[in-house]
């Protein structure tokens, strides 16, 4: 697996991690991190638009 | 001697052998930290009691240090792709933002996460939380210096190698980022697991 494999795998999960951060913040019951999580869905959008534009730009460049 | 197969790949694997050994260093990292998470997991659920990291961990200290280190991910990438465009300018600027944030990082967590917990004797031996909590920060912590040291060399002396032989730097450099996005990946799982949950 190649670098450029292996950061479309990262930005995925932290994605991932980044939706999953922002809803749990949501579900705390003190609502403390509130603005975190609003900022963590935001940094979510973020590494979707980043993780599509480097797909774009490193087509050319292999999986393994 | 030569060393074979640092820049083409090798027939029977497809890859050079730098990438192969890597990959398999990081596979046995997997069991390691595989290890550390199960023994989290078993202790967790055989306690009676256990602390909710939330309530314990200063949860936006470990946001930023996510942030912190998924941007150095961004960066070492960008590191790799100035070098394959030929730019070691661009690339030392990168990899110098790399090397920067995995700095950041273990500024943050020592001042204001270790030392604030030793003060407060929330050490390895007044509870088991705190026990599996330094045990896998802690390695965690020795991974990124690991990263620091590799990612210096390269950022420094190591980069003379471009003037010799750019292919196998360029190799040397996607092997690097690949064991930083390792590092990157376990603090991924590790933040949710002791900060949130």
């Amino acid at each position: 697996m190649s670098l450029k494999a292996f950061h479309l795998a990262f930005i995925s999960v932290s994605t991932i991690m980044a939706f999953g951060f922002g809803a749990w913040t949501l579900m705390e019951d003190n609502g403390n991190y509130i603005l975190y999580g609003f900022l963590s869905f935001f940094a979510g959008v973020g590494l979707i638009v980043y993780g599509i534009r480097f797909l774009k730009k490193f087509r050319e460049v292999s999986y393994l | 001697m030569q060393i074979p197969y640092t820049v083409t790949v090798r027939p029977d694997t497809g890859l050079y052998n730098a990438k192969l050994g890597i990959w398999l260093f990081l596979a046995s990292e997997v069991m390691l930290f595989g290890g550390l998470f199960s023994a989290y997991i078993l202790l967790r659920s055989g306690a009676t009691s256990w602390f909710v990291g939330s309530e314990e961990l200063s949860v936006p200290i470990g946001t930023f240090n996510t942030f912190v280190l998924i941007l150095s991910s961004v960066t070492v990438v960008m590191s790799w792709a100035s070098l394959r465009m030929n730019d070691l300018k661009k690339y030392k600027m990168y990899m110098g933002l790399t090397i920067l944030l995995g700095l950041v990082f273990l500024v943050v967590k020592v001042l204001f996460e270790y030392m604030p917990k030793i003060e407060h004797h929330h050490i390895p031996s007044s509870h088991n939380f705190f026990a599996i909590y330094f045990v896998l920060t802690g390695l965690h912590a020795l991974h990124v210096v690991g990263g620091l040291i590799v990612n210096g060399y390269l950022w420094g002396p190591g980069s003379k190698m471009w003037d010799t032989d750019p292919e196998q730097f360029l190799n040397r450099i996607e092997v690097a980022g690949l064991y930083w996005h390792f590092v990157d990946i376990i603090w991924i799982f590790l933040f949710p697991a002791l900060y949130l949950l």
